[in-house]
């Protein structure tokens, strides 16, 4: 499978998004667009708003005003395909780990030869031929968390959401996550919004990085992301993007 | 330097096992260590062994199969109250609103209620927890409830702080502000503070030094000291990512 989408096509396109829980204002106005196959991360101050953006985007709250749109249609989660990955593994634990990478694909009814083939490529990808057969209690946080994200990535979703999933991992684990989760990116062309509080990675990550305001959140300013990959933390230009995008949000 | 640097606390061949399954498991193999008087020494360990079972030696809640602590040259047996705690999971007291969380060490020493107020009083503020006294722990944010235990260990007055994985539950933004928190206080409140983390990026800011610990069972690998990298630390500094690579490099990949 090969990367071969139109990057100037408007995969989703977010309008007016407004939520109010009672008096309480959580987001205001967000309007912006996510071309087809990008890799967007999403920063704000804690407590900003970033879950419930994401719930909105998943549509497990409606929004008090606004609309979000895929493929120029009211987004539905019975017609879209739309794939959340939480900040703890979500497996089946009653499941071994082909069943799990299984399990949402049985659900959309895919033929069987095509679930056969997109599992087979998942494992190869993650280098998961070992685990197949075991349950999630048999294996770390970190493994369980990479089968979680690639049964996202085997549904070939029509955007998929990341809600921190790599939070409380050390560098060294969270760079390798990283270049997986940015290999899997570019072998499926998978469009991908990905929320985090660490600004280090949504630079790692991202084309684009998107920075919310404190509460009501608004967008703060939008940073595009051209470095080279894979890319150096170290190295000036990426330091320089990292310490602006922390200006803009820092409380602490 | 070192001749000035007064040894409080002494880990000599420090070794712990436990029994799983009928097989013996070696959780913390002969470690040797010299804490400084007031220094911030971090312990690093990047697995899953090791690092709690060595606090927990420290502060006497359980014995080594080997060795021995002393502090001020004492061998230490039990627990001890120069030595106090500030744990991961919080150990809050829920029905106790913040000051009665704050106060519980010194009241439960006896210490006459005028006078125990006083000092919780003193770290309540210190903390930045002012005006919440009345508050209880599910009211407060998880930054919050960390700034609690902080001010309960210190109102024990110890000479040693452990401090083990005090952030591990927190945001990273929130863990920033935390870790600014915790030095601020140590600055103003000068103690040893022995902490532990996993976090690299978090050792490297906080530690005067840092002892590296191998994967299990834990062995001292490394210790690097960081004392010519100025306060207040940057995290992006060239430096600073220098040293946070070099141990990074230093670490097994625990998947």
């Amino acid at each position: 499978m090969s990367n071969t989408v139109n990057k100037d096509e408007n995969k989703v396109r977010v309008e007016h998004l407004t939520k109010f829980f009672g008096d309480l204002h959580v987001l205001d106005d967000v309007s912006f667009n996510i071309k087809k196959g990008e890799f967007l991360c999403v920063v704000g101050p804690t407590g900003c708003g970033k879950t419930t953006f994401l719930n909105l985007l998943t549509r497990i709250y409606m929004p008090t005003k606004g609309e979000l749109y895929i493929d120029n249609e009211p987004a539905d989660p019975k017609k879209h395909n739309l794939a959340v990955v939480f900040q703890e593994p979500s497996s089946m634990p009653w499941l071994t780990v082909e069943q799990n990478l299984r399990f949402g694909m049985e659900i959309k009814h895919l033929p069987k030869h095509e679930i056969d083939k997109r599992v087979e490529n998942i494992i190869n990808l993650l280098g998961l031929q070992e685990f197949r057969n075991q349950y999630p209690h048999q294996l770390s946080i970190s493994t369980a968390q990479r089968i979680i994200i690639g049964r996202a990535f085997a549904m070939q979703p029509d955007l998929l959401l990341m809600d921190e999933p790599y939070g409380q991992m050390d560098i060294k684990l969270r760079f390798y996550l990283e270049d997986e989760v940015i290999r899997l990116w570019r072998e499926m062309g998978t469009t991908v919004v990905f929320i985090t509080h660490n600004i280090e990675e949504a630079v790692y990550l991202a084309e684009r990085v998107l920075i919310l305001t404190n509460k009501p959140a608004k967008i703060k300013e939008e940073v595009k992301i051209d470095l080279p990959r894979p890319r150096d933390v170290s190295s000036p230009e990426f330091i320089e993007i990292r310490n602006h995008i922390t200006d803009q949000i820092k409380w602490w | 330097m070192d001749e000035k640097k007064k040894v409080i606390l002494k880990l000599e061949h420090i070794s712990q096992s436990y029994v799983v399954n009928s097989q013996v498991k070696d959780a913390v193999e002969d470690v040797s260590l010299e804490v400084y008087d007031n220094e911030f020494l971090v312990i690093l360990g990047p697995g899953h062994c090791g690092k709690t079972v060595l606090m927990n030696i420290i502060a006497g809640l359980e014995k080594p199969v080997g060795g021995a602590v002393y502090l001020d040259g004492e061998q230490v047996e039990g627990s001890d109250k120069r030595i106090g705690m500030v744990f991961q999971s919080l150990a809050l007291m829920p029905w106790k609103t913040v000051m009665a969380n704050v106060e519980f060490g010194p009241e439960v020493a006896g210490v006459p209620k005028e006078e125990r107020r006083k000092t919780a009083q003193k770290y309540i503020d210190l903390v930045g927890l002012k005006g919440f006294e009345k508050s209880y722990p599910h009211e407060l944010s998880g930054g919050m409830k960390q700034r609690v235990g902080i001010a309960r260990a210190y109102t024990n007055n110890p000479e040693i702080l452990l401090m083990d994985e005090p952030f591990g539950q927190l945001d990273a933004q929130t863990r920033y502000a935390m870790e600014e928190e915790v030095l601020r206080i140590w600055e103003k409140e000068k103690r040893t503070i022995i902490f532990v983390t996993n976090n690299i990026e978090e050792a490297v800011y906080l530690g005067d030094r840092i002892v590296l610990l191998s994967n299990c069972p834990a062995k001292v690998k490394e210790i690097y000291d960081l004392k010519n990298l100025a306060r207040p630390r940057n995290t992006t500094d060239p430096e600073f990512l220098r040293i946070r690579t070099e141990i990074s490099d230093n670490t097994d990949l625990a998947l």
